[in-house]
């Protein structure tokens, strides 16, 4: 359990020691968003009954704490194969099992960290309810999850960092940014609406938006079984390619 | 007894190319062991199986009786391991690398050990220094604190002391002289072949994947009277 616990304290310094980069960068960004769509739709929009910058503000905070714990796992992992330095977790006998879970941990905790900094920034701008907040925490903490568990795969397979910035623009921000963070996929054409449901992250955001509103495109029930069938799906490749050493081992 | 290392009829490939074809050699405890070879023999790749970064094809790989592969855990606390290449993480200052280092072999409060180290190796007024501002040879020196911070009786050394100053050098082996003293086996691969000459007990030269010689440094050397280390190390290669 030591090693287990090295290496989560060891990737939780790795960030805070940059915070300025990896906190409160990401907190100013969703910020950004939110004064420039919540200025433009504000008087405009209103969704499920919610004003538009209450609306958007859980969306917010889900889409960074997703694409934070995955540039936690994924820059980590990648970083520590370029520079050469995974040797020194890869020569200790630290299990594989043990690996995965401290940089998921601590990839949850820099996206939950981020989350609760945009959550703190955004409240100055807009009312926001709390209706359920377990269904918060479960989506946020399984949702941040998956994603460390993706940035694992991604850190893993990648070999360079424009390859990790492709995997992260034209992967990572499409499923983000198109799942309903900046609207109810229920203003969409059905066609995308269709698609919609294709796409996971729309199901973290709409449960995760349950927990504050009392209301969402569908059954936070249904949402947290699909997140949790694919939480389990990439836990499962992961621990297999961590148990093979695949492109960490030669 | 166990050996130090036992390994047996390894076989490693990396697509078309034999890294290693059916070595097999034992190292005693204690002993201070050379492995010799020009680039691209197959040294690093048979030490990277020992340490599990590389999995060999076929054959097998023991430290101190257990299995690389089987028993990966056991094996990896007994092995330190110093990588040839000149790797660090830039987050850390040398002390936290060390102690970080502890942790992922399940030692907690190891700073006496680590003081010691790092007064062994001359780092002690770098320990709070950030490893992005260590020179090379100060970086190669915490690469080798790192493989000690677990004191692991199987010590293999990557080209320890290449791109590094004399007096390094010399404090290095002096160091390691002492743990080789303590009981420490130590396995060391260099290009440097009057260093090997000097502290080699035995040696096993390799070329294209295979061991082509194993024995005393001084049978070796016995071999082709009055000539150096590096003068048979020539003339075997071109058998």
């Amino acid at each position: 359990m030591i090693g287990f616990w090295t290496l989560f304290y060891k990737e939780l310094l790795r960030f805070w020691k940059v915070a300025f980069q990896t906190v409160a960068a990401p907190v100013l960004t969703a910020l950004l968003y939110l004064l420039i769509f919540g200025h433009v739709l504000e008087d405009h929009v209103l969704v499920h009954g919610v004003r538009y910058t209450s609306f958007l503000i859980p969306g917010l905070v889900m889409m960074q704490v997703l694409q934070n714990a995955f540039a936690n796992s994924s820059s980590s992992l990648i970083q520590a194969k370029i520079t050469g330095s995974i040797v020194f977790v890869l020569l200790p006998p630290i299990p594989y099992s043990a690996f995965f879970a401290a940089y998921v941990l601590a990839a949850m905790v820099r996206g939950l960290m981020v989350g609760v900094g945009v959550l703190l920034a955004t409240l100055w701008f807009a009312e926001l309810r709390v209706v359920a907040p377990l269904w918060i925490l479960v989506f946020a903490l399984l949702s941040g999850a998956l994603f460390g568990a993706l940035g694992m795969i991604a850190g893993i397979w990648v070999e360079k960092f424009d390859q990790l910035a492709a995997f992260q623009n034209f992967l990572i921000m499409p499923l983000t940014m198109l799942s309903g963070v900046f609207y109810s996929i229920y203003t969409l054409p059905t066609f995308w609406q269709r698609l919609s449901h294709y796409n996971p992250v729309f199901y973290m955001i709409d449960g995760f938006r349950y927990g504050f509103f009392g209301v969402s495109d569908v059954a936070p029930e249904f949402s947290l079984g699909v997140v949790f069938a694919c939480f389990a799906v990439v836990t499962a490749l992961t621990l297999n390619l961590l148990k093979r050493g695949w492109k960490l081992r030669t | 007894m166990a050996a130090a290392v036992s390994i047996v009829d390894v076989v490693k490939n990396f697509g078309s190319l034999q890294a290693l074809a059916g070595v097999s050699l034992e190292i005693a405890e204690g002993e201070f062991f050379g492995l010799l070879g020009p680039n691209g023999a197959g040294k690093t790749t048979l030490i990277s199986s020992l340490a599990g970064l590389a999995r060999p094809d076929s054959g097998s790989l023991k430290v101190l009786g257990h299995d690389v592969i089987k028993d990966f855990r056991q094996a990896r606390r007994l092995l330190g391991m110093v990588p040839q290449e000149l790797v660090f993480d830039p987050f850390f200052n040398v002390r936290e690398t060390l102690q970080i280092q502890s942790g992922y072999f399940g030692i907690r409060k190891n700073d006496d050990w680590i003081d010691e180290i790092l007064e062994n190796l001359d780092l002690t007024s770098k320990a709070n220094v950030n490893m992005r501002r260590l020179s090379g040879g100060m970086k190669r020196r915490v690469l080798v604190a790192q493989a000690l911070v677990h004191k692991p009786p199987v010590i293999v050394l990557d080209e320890p002391t290449a791109g590094v100053d004399v007096e390094l050098r010399q404090g290095l082996w002096q160091f390691v002289r002492r743990l080789n003293n303590e009981g420490h086996t130590i396995i060391l691969t260099t290009h440097y072949l009057e260093e090997a000459e000097a502290l080699c007990g035995r040696i096993a030269l390799m070329k294209q994947g295979r061991v082509i010689a194993l024995d005393t440094t001084a049978n070796l050397m016995a071999a082709y009277p009055g000539a150096s280390l590096e003068e048979v190390f020539v003339r075997t290669m071109n058998q």
